[in-house]
């Protein structure tokens, strides 16, 4: 009889890492504190080779987590059905014990725009994003989580405030809520507003996963500062301190650690997620 | 040559290609490491903030664009055909309109 | 006001348009430069994708040419698919119909090698036959047999000294180009695509066999483009690579 199902049913509460492909080895050599991977859904479309093969073997060995990046689920178009088509694929085959997208548009006109763009929080963005994670949960067949975006500017025209956008799709919807810490504060900075009342006002009992990221830090015509969500360094100190909080009020949840520019060795990456668990020891389970 | 002359022959080329095979010539067992990240991978990163690469309105005018301070096509330069006849392959072209 | 997608688009791929009305920094000023963090991560990234598939025309054009092509390149042909490891293919063909290249005759082949390396480097796996069939095979099955290769195979055929031109740019102590035309079969044994350069004789065979030809079809294609065309070597050639993964003969066609 062939056994289909997962290896890993749910990501552990436990630091995780964003899979990068140079760290193959020393992940097989030892992965502590890490206990669960990350990857990217697009990079593994291609139809074989090392990429998938190397996807393969780590699933044998740890939970893996698929997050897509390019659906584009508040899209003005309808979703791209053979791009789900490929997520269902990946689903199918890998088993993951997590699925997950963004709350942002990255494909208009058949263009596909390489970025995670930002959306205005009205009832029609808000119908569209329900609709579509409806559809994505109906063809992929299993429950998705939606992360939050980091934001640079916002939209007058906006309703909602993003918590209680995020609260309604998921209700709409049954999705779970991947929070993503860093990109809390990379927004409330960038928008001023309060990033410990954002992290008040967010279901987070809806949070399957949070992410944890690095940014940069510029500043705006006015001189205001602005936050980029480069993921390219490591996670600044006020992002952890606004982690305390969130896992104090939402209690143990898997951690990801993002390092998608300037790739550090696997030992820096390690000591990163080494400061997640000691951030998640200190919540009583 | 006659039809069980080129079959006769092709077997010939079977064996010959095997009996190679099988004394070692495989290049299989290389290991030769182009890197892990052979095209373009998605992300969801956050590029280089305000700087100007998607801000220059100047720099994807295609007929603003000029080659300056070029790499190594500077360096290439080959000899015409040695019969002379013949262009092809030649970066002779090239050679003479080198960006000084 | 509402800010439209197609709006939002328009002035990402485009910084001669305005930003779009009803952005703002969260408290009351237009978005301004906020709205160039998006512009910058649509080019900067698309870039950086183009970079990482062609790095022969990084290192021949220099990195600062390549990136302003780049911008040109991507605001012409912007991705049709949320696959990165895709984006590019036409770039090859871009090079040349640019203008301002012309001169460099050989850079859109280089660009299509590096193009048919990474579909090489994210082809299927296929499994090899062992070579005892094809030894078993009589005269008379060899007579009709046909070939099929693993779908990391590919041939890229040019005017140019191509594999030269590619080594002395990405393999450390390769000598300078020094003319003639070349092409380039390109092997996946594992996992990582190699490269080989090849007589007009053996591409003219593979091509052959990738064309359906029978063996003896694809010989005498091979001899027609060369004349000392050695079959046991081109045959030698994809066995080493593991790179045939069937044989049909008489019956199973």
């Amino acid at each position: 009889m062939l056994d289909n199902s997962p290896r890993f049913a749910a990501l552990p509460a436990a630091p995780g890492v964003g899979y990068k492909p140079q760290h193959f080895s020393d992940i097989l050599k030892d992965a502590a504190p890490v206990e669960w991977l990350e990857i990217h859904a697009e990079n593994y479309m291609g139809d074989g080779g090392r990429p998938i093969a190397q996807l393969r073997h780590l699933s044998e060995l740890f939970a893996i987590s698929v997050h897509g990046v390019g659906l584009s689920i508040g899209g003005e178009c309808d979703l791209d059905t053979d791009h789900l088509a490929r997520l269902k694929h990946i689903c199918s085959w890998l088993q993951p014990a997590s699925f997950s997208e963004h709350l942002a548009w990255s494909t208009h006109d058949s263009h596909f725009l390489n970025d995670l763009l930002p959306l205005p929080y009205t009832k029609a963005t808000l119908n569209r994003v329900t609709d579509h994670i409806d559809q994505v949960q109906e063809v992929v067949g299993r429950q998705m989580l939606l992360e939050n975006p980091s934001s640079y500017l916002a939209f007058d025209e906006s309703t909602y405030a993003e918590t209680d956008f995020l609260d309604e799709v998921a209700k709409r919807t049954g999705c779970g809520l991947l929070l993503d810490v860093n990109n809390v504060f990379v927004s409330a900075t960038n928008l001023k507003i309060d990033p410990y009342a954002y992290i008040d006002a967010f279901p987070l009992a809806r949070v399957g996963e949070i992410h944890l990221g690095g940014h940069d830090e510029e500043t705006d015509d006015h001189g205001a500062p602005l936050l980029i969500d480069s993921h390219g360094r490591e996670v600044a100190d006020p992002v952890w301190t606004l982690l305390d909080y969130t896992l104090e009020h939402s209690g143990p949840r898997p951690i990801l650690i993002e390092w998608d520019a300037n790739i550090p060795e696997w030992s820096e990456l390690a000591d990163e997620a080494r400061r997640a668990a000691t951030a998640l020891q200190k919540v009583p389970a | 040559m006659s039809k069980i002359m080129k079959t006769v022959a092709i077997a010939g080329a079977v064996t010959a290609a095997i009996a190679a095979h099988t004394t070692g010539a495989s290049a299989a067992s290389k290991e030769k490491c182009y890197g892990v990240a052979l095209a373009g991978e998605n992300g969801c990163k956050a590029g280089a903030g305000t700087t100007c690469a998607g801000t220059s309105t100047v720099d994807y005018q295609g007929n603003a664009w000029t080659l300056v301070d070029a790499g190594t096509c500077a360096e290439i330069e080959l000899p015409a055909m040695a019969d002379g006849t013949a262009r092809e392959g030649s970066l002779e072209e090239l050679s003479r309109d080198l960006p000084s | 006001m509402s800010v439209s997608q197609t709006a939002f688009h328009t002035a990402l791929l485009d910084a001669s348009e305005a930003v779009p009305e009803g952005l703002s920094d969260g408290v009351g000023h237009p978005a301004g430069s906020r709205f160039s963090v998006y512009r910058n991560n649509v080019a900067v990234s698309l870039t950086e994708a183009l970079e990482l598939s062609f790095p022969a025309i990084v290192k021949l054009l220099g990195e600062e040419n390549f990136k302003g092509l780049a911008g040109i390149f991507l605001r012409q042909n912007p991705p049709e698919t949320p696959i990165m490891m895709q984006y590019g293919a036409a770039f090859p063909d871009f090079l040349a119909g640019f203008e301002p290249l012309a001169h460099i005759g050989y850079l859109p082949d280089v660009a299509r090698l590096e193009q048919a390396v990474r579909v090489s480097y994210h082809a299927a796996d296929a499994t090899p036959v062992d070579p005892e069939v094809l030894q078993e095979l009589s005269p008379e099955e060899l007579a009709t047999a046909r070939l099929e290769l693993a779908p990391s195979l590919q041939v890229i055929r040019s005017p140019w000294p191509i594999h030269q031109i590619w080594a002395y740019n990405l393999e450390e102590g390769s000598p300078k180009p020094t003319g003639g035309a070349q092409s380039v079969l390109i092997l996946r044994p594992e996992f990582d695509p190699e490269l080989t350069p090849i007589s007009s004789g053996i591409a003219a065979f593979i091509i052959a066999l990738l064309r359906g030809e029978t063996l003896p079809e694809a010989n005498e294609a091979a001899i027609e483009s060369e004349e000392d065309f050695d079959l046991s070597h081109g045959l030698g050639l994809l066995l080493s690579a593991q790179a045939i993964t069937r044989i049909k003969t008489g019956e199973d066609q």
